[in-house]
């Protein structure tokens, strides 16, 4: 294409400007005209305006009823506890699956075959029959020892005493997510140069200094998207805990009062808008998160540092070759 | 000094213990042997350069004597102390990561490709490790940092993010980085080749005023006019094994082996 150096004009769509303007004519042209992609956008909207306007006046959606329990304190209630579902299954598994995700780099072949192992368990059944199995767990162990395995234990609790329902969902939930957040770390670490372990490295700094202060914070900025996902995922996911059972959360609370009500499809709404609501909040947050990993890189101009090159520097003699007037405050002296 | 032939020099006794002392240095990754019995001496406050052709082992070398390879066989030691490794008894023990870290405390090392920290301010960049790993003050760290970016020509560009550097004063803070950690050996391995031919000279200038401030250093380049001009001793390397070496100006104007030859008219 353009090879020449002033090949500038030639790239654009500008014509080269005739006369010796500096300021070249804009250019005047009948636009293309797109008849169907309007036709479309105008359908789309009337099929939007009569679903709204029939919305708003058919009894089933029963709106009365809808704002009535929006903000009920039982519905506002649950939604608390479906964040707390969110907020503590999401801490744990992501720290677990920053633990998983250096075990599945480790050198060693039998941690990284437990973390893959992990991997297999419980990213490959539902996340609704692990839930079920979880609720099931005060059956499957009923009780909890503290001691030497085959002797007599030292003390002995009741499991369906020691953990609450609501930390059983907890649980449930973390360990799912952490497998798949495993991953996500994995890849995040995976994308920072090894020269910057390397650097590190060489300035004395130990393992656990290199990852907390210059691997991982390099690593967010490829793991915050999907994990952005991740929580948004899992807030929808809390709904699901009605399998262990929990019944304290948004949906199952909202499907118990319509059962009161005998009415389903407003609560479903009233479930459905504070969904949305966090969802919103949480893709705000997101943004704002993106924004401060990309310290330093996110704004990179195209004009980077000089390129790296492959090829090894052909002993440019700095007498010879030095431009004087590049550079010159240092490397003007006698070479 | 003028004890050339150092031979056999284990012991860490006399005042002039070399700065660095490899004997029969080998390095072997699986089948492939990339150095092959190296023996070099660096004396303190002197500057070697090491020249060869790609794939010789330079910067395998270079790795080695700040740890981040281990050697497979001969000794290799840095101011007396034996790289990587405790002797006692006659037996030789591997240094626990921790103790590692701290031999690598005192050994600067800049690299072709900069890697600078793209999170961190040039200022942050040379602040880190003093205060991370020395435990050094906020407050002192910061002012010996500005101090170092001002002895590299940065003082005004402190709170750049490296993308915002042009590759030499890039090149620069990963120098002043390595210098915070008052290090008594810098390595460099080809530090200005990633560079665009015109801000080759400022990291060179710095280069040479750090080792007329009496720094022991190890240079990887292919500038010669720097080997020349800077170094004490030229090493020259091909194929894991060091071929030649001597003062620069011998080697490079009557070069006595033809490797040497044939590589100093492809780099001169
Ligand atoms: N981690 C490694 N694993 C296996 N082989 C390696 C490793 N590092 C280096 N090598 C090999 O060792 C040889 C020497 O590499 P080295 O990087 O030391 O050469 P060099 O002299 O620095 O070359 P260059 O001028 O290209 O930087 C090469 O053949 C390389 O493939
Ligand atoms: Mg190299």
């Amino acid at each position: 294409m353009s090879t020449s150096a002033s090949g500038r004009g030639a790239v654009g769509t500008v014509p080269p400007p005739h006369g010796g303007h500096d300021e070249p004519a804009p250019i005047k042209a009948v636009k293309l005209r797109h008849p169907w992609r309007n036709v479309f956008a105008v359908v789309l909207v009337l099929i939007l305006v009569l679903f709204v306007l029939d919305a708003a006046q058919r009894p089933a959606y029963d709106w009365p009823t809808v704002a009535k329990y929006l903000f009920d304190r039982r519905v506002s209630q649950a939604a608390l506890v479906t964040l707390e579902l969110t907020a503590l299954s999401m801490l744990f598994a992501i720290i677990i699956g920053v633990i998983l995700a250096i075990m599945r780099l480790s050198p060693n072949p039998v941690v990284k075959s437990v973390a893959w192992f992990y991997l297999w368990i419980f990213r490959g059944t539902p996340v609704y029959v692990q839930l079920v199995f979880w609720g099931l767990i005060a059956i499957i162990y009923q009780t909890i020892d503290v001691g030497i395995p085959f002797t007599e234990p030292w003390v002995s609790f009741d499991t369906a005493d020691l953990i609450p329902v609501f930390w059983i969902a907890v649980i449930g939930l973390s360990l799912n997510e952490a497998a798949y957040m495993a991953e996500i770390v994995r890849a995040g670490l995976l994308s920072v140069d090894a020269g910057q372990d390397e650097a590190a490295t060489a300035l004395g700094m130990s393992w656990s200094q290199t990852m907390r202060r210059v691997i991982l914070p390099q690593a967010m900025r490829v793991i915050i998207p999907p994990t952005g996902n991740e929580v948004i995922s899992m807030l929808k996911t809390t709904s699901l805990v009605t399998a262990v059972p929990l019944t304290t959360e948004l949906y199952s609370r909202t499907r118990d009062i319509s059962a009161e009500t005998f009415n389903p499809i407003p609560l479903l709404i009233v479930a459905s808008i504070w969904y949305l609501f966090f969802t919103s909040v949480l893709m705000v947050g997101q943004y704002f998160l993106e924004k401060r990993f990309a310290r330093g890189i996110g704004d990179r101009p195209d004009a980077g540092p000089g390129p790296i090159v492959g090829t090894p520097a052909t002993g440019v003699l700095p007498a010879v070759v030095q431009d004087p007037t590049i550079g010159a405050k240092q490397g003007g002296d006698a070479r | 000094m003028t004890d050339v032939n150092a031979a056999p020099a284990p012991a860490a006794s006399a005042a002039e213990v070399p700065m660095v002392l490899a004997e029969g240095v080998s390095k072997s990754f699986g089948s492939n042997q990339v150095l092959k019995s190296i023996s070099l001496e660096v004396k303190r406050g002197e500057v070697m350069c090491l020249v060869g052709p790609s794939g010789s082992g330079k910067s395998t070398f270079l790795r080695c004597i700040n740890h981040l390879e281990a050697v497979t066989t001969g000794r290799l030691s840095v101011d007396g102390q034996l790289v990587g490794y405790r002797e006692a008894g006659g037996k030789l023990y591997e240094l626990s990561p921790k103790d590692a870290a701290r031999q690598r405390r005192d050994i600067g090392m800049v690299f072709q490709r900069f890697n600078l920290f793209p999170h961190m301010t040039a200022l942050e960049n040379v602040m880190e490790a003093p205060v991370l790993v020395k435990g050094t003050p906020k407050a002192q760290a910061k002012a010996r940092a500005l101090e170092l970016l001002d002895r590299v020509g940065l003082a005004d560009r402190s709170d750049y993010y490296p993308a915002h550097l042009s590759g030499g004063q890039q090149q620069r803070v990963a120098i002043a980085r390595a210098l915070a950690m008052d290090p008594k050996l810098m390595l460099f391995d080809e530090p200005t080749s990633a560079l665009d031919p015109e801000l080759v000279g400022e990291v060179l200038d710095v280069m040479k005023g750090l080792a007329q401030s009496g720094m022991t250093m190890i240079v990887v380049t292919h500038e010669m006019g720097f080997a020349r001009e800077v170094a004490d001793s030229l090493v020259f390397m091909d194929g894991g094994v060091v071929v030649e070496t001597g003062p620069p100006r011998e080697v490079l104007a009557n070069p006595q082996h033809n490797r040497t030859k044939a590589f100093l008219s492809k780099v001169l």
